[in-house]
């Protein structure tokens, strides 16, 4: 993959290492996302899925390699940048007794809503949270924290966000309307979305590129119709599987040989 | 392709207004926790007010055969309100850390727009609240119950509140720093390393009564300036501007190395990936 150039995406990873002792968790990642679209990080466990979001994030230092967000270096000025982002994980936790509306009201505040009471309000409407605003966060079930969870990466109005399996745990019937709200906003906003995610219906449904990490490298990457053709598969879990158990050089060695004849 | 900072207008991100606004997010945000729980308000002051309560019988006890306490009968109980100013002030400072490792928060805060000077501003202000609230309802109970005010020192008491807070806010981040370092279960720091200075602070005996040795340790320490100082006021009458001078020279040394001890901590944290895994 060609070397990126910071300015010419929103999204720009170059040459990214991280070694934790003898571990090397990413070796050379390299990857760019376009202003406004949704790129999907796919990867079995251990990839370098999460350790790439931390990086881009700034809370995990990488060995080397640079990532600029809207041009920023994420090193030198990432609370440049900050304020224009977000994020929501499941291994990241709100104060379980502060209620959902605090838990909101707290964040708001710390990203500099203008009219937090109003933005709240409106992210309770779509994600269903309404009667759940006085609730105590630590009394939702593992569904309802996640909408709060995506409801509170989308109160700043961000033009990066970073979803690390943002429908976990939700039943498919909300696991559909966040991910058909996060659509919306996208078309709405030209918000540009980094997923990792292992429900490659989603991927499917909500990407625009797919970046395969395996032992912390890129193994492959492209709109999720191309890698359908090139490894010859009809869904992306066949191509996650491809990829995840290393017959993924296989099957685009294969479709590169029937290409040639 | 409509930008989307117009659909959520953000207020200016960086200068004053927005430090002060963040730092009160997370005033708020211990606030909210504070106010909706009877018991942990109780708590802070319920420690104070026993000790104050014990030292005060015992003042009672001695005062009518001991011409010292006849003539400064509220000198132990000055000396453990104030002792109480150091410990809260550290307590409040690491208390106000541990919950957000305890929550597993630190992960939405530091990739928020809060910077790490906010953030100990946010515990610092916290510290002085959790301080205020503990310390303030012994003082109360102290004046009720013994008609002792801790007011009767004037002036000075707010150079021995600043001396001993400033000192309790070093020992408390370099705390904050350990547990990051090494996790929740060096909690047990919170509560224990302030009394490693005890003994060396001279609270409620003359530093002098130390071995020599121990002299030096103690003045390396800004509240063994404190209570000399204290002692100064209650039994000379004087105040001893010198004393106050090399406390407040002394925290400032302490301040630079538990916030340095801190930012090494969170580097350490973020070169080895504890921010998003730290909880309970």
């Amino acid at each position: 993959m060609p070397a990126p150039h910071p300015d010419d995406a929103a999204i720009a990873v170059t040459d990214l290492r991280k070694r934790f002792g003898t571990v090397e968790a990413l070796r050379g990642v390299s990857f760019t996302v376009r202003g406004g679209t949704t790129t999907a990080l796919l990867g079995g466990n251990g990839a370098g899925k999460t350790t790439t979001l931390s990086i881009l994030l700034g809370v995990l230092a990488p060995t080397g390699g640079t990532v600029h967000v809207l041009g920023a270096d994420m090193r030198r000025h990432r609370h440049r940048v900050l304020p224009r982002m977000n994020f929501t994980s499941p291994y990241v936790d709100l104060p379980k007794r502060l209620t959902v509306g605090e838990n909101l009201r707290v964040f708001a505040d710390l990203y500099g809503v203008a009219n937090p009471r109003a933005r709240i309000a409106e992210m309770a409407d779509e994600f269903e949270l309404v009667s759940l605003l006085k609730a105590p966060y630590g009394n939702l079930s593992a569904g309802q924290r996640t909408r709060v969870s995506v409801a509170k990466a989308l109160l700043n109005g961000p033009e990066v966000l970073l979803l690390d399996e943002p429908t976990a745990s939700l039943d498919p019937d909300i696991g559909d309307r966040v991910r058909t709200y996060l659509e919306q906003y996208q078309r709405r906003t030209g918000c540009t979305m980094l997923l990792a995610s292992h429900n490659m219906g989603e991927v499917e449904r909500m990407c625009d590129d797919v970046i395969m990490l395996r032992a912390g490298q890129v193994v492959d990457h492209g709109a999720p119709a191309e890698l359908l053709a090139r490894y010859g598969r009809v869904n992306m879990e066949e191509v996650f599987l491809d990829v995840a158990r290393g017959r993924g050089e296989v099957h685009a060695g294969a479709a590169a040989q029937e290409v040639v004849t | 392709m409509t930008p989307a900072a117009s659909i959520v207008a953000r207020l200016p991100q960086h200068g004053p207004l927005a430090f002060v606004r963040r730092v009160g997010a997370l005033v708020r945000r211990h606030a909210y926790l504070l106010l909706k729980s009877w018991p942990r308000i109780v708590s802070m002051a319920y420690y104070p007010t026993v000790t104050m309560v014990l030292w005060a019988f015992l003042t009672l006890y001695l005062a009518p055969k001991n011409d010292f306490l006849r003539d400064a009968p509220g000198f132990f109980i000055g000396a453990v309100l104030l002792w109480d100013i150091l410990f809260r002030g550290q307590l409040g400072v690491s208390l106000t850390f541990i919950e957000e490792m305890y929550s597993r928060n630190l992960g939405n805060l530091f990739v928020s727009p809060l910077t790490l000077p906010e953030f100990i501003a946010g515990q610092l202000t916290m510290s002085v609240l959790r301080t205020l609230i503990g310390v303030g309802g012994a003082c109360l109970f102290a004046w009720l119950l013994f008609r002792y005010s801790i007011f009767s020192l004037g002036f000075p008491l707010i150079a021995f509140f600043v001396g001993l807070l400033a000192f309790g806010w070093a020992i408390g981040l370099a705390v904050s720093g350990m547990i990051l370092r090494w996790g929740l279960g060096a909690e047990e720091l919170a509560w224990a390393a302030i009394f490693l200075i005890a003994p060396v602070s001279g609270v409620y005996y003359p530093v002098s009564v130390l071995p020599g040795w121990l002299q030096g340790v103690a003045y390396a320490m800004p509240s063994a300036h404190v209570f000399e100082g204290m002692r100064a006021v209650l039994l000379d009458g004087t105040f001893r501007w010198d004393l106050l001078r090399n406390a407040l020279l002394l925290d400032l040394a302490y301040l630079i190395f538990g916030a340095w001890s801190f930012y090494a901590a969170i580097r350490y944290a973020r070169k080895h990936g504890l921010l998003l895994q730290m909880g309970e």
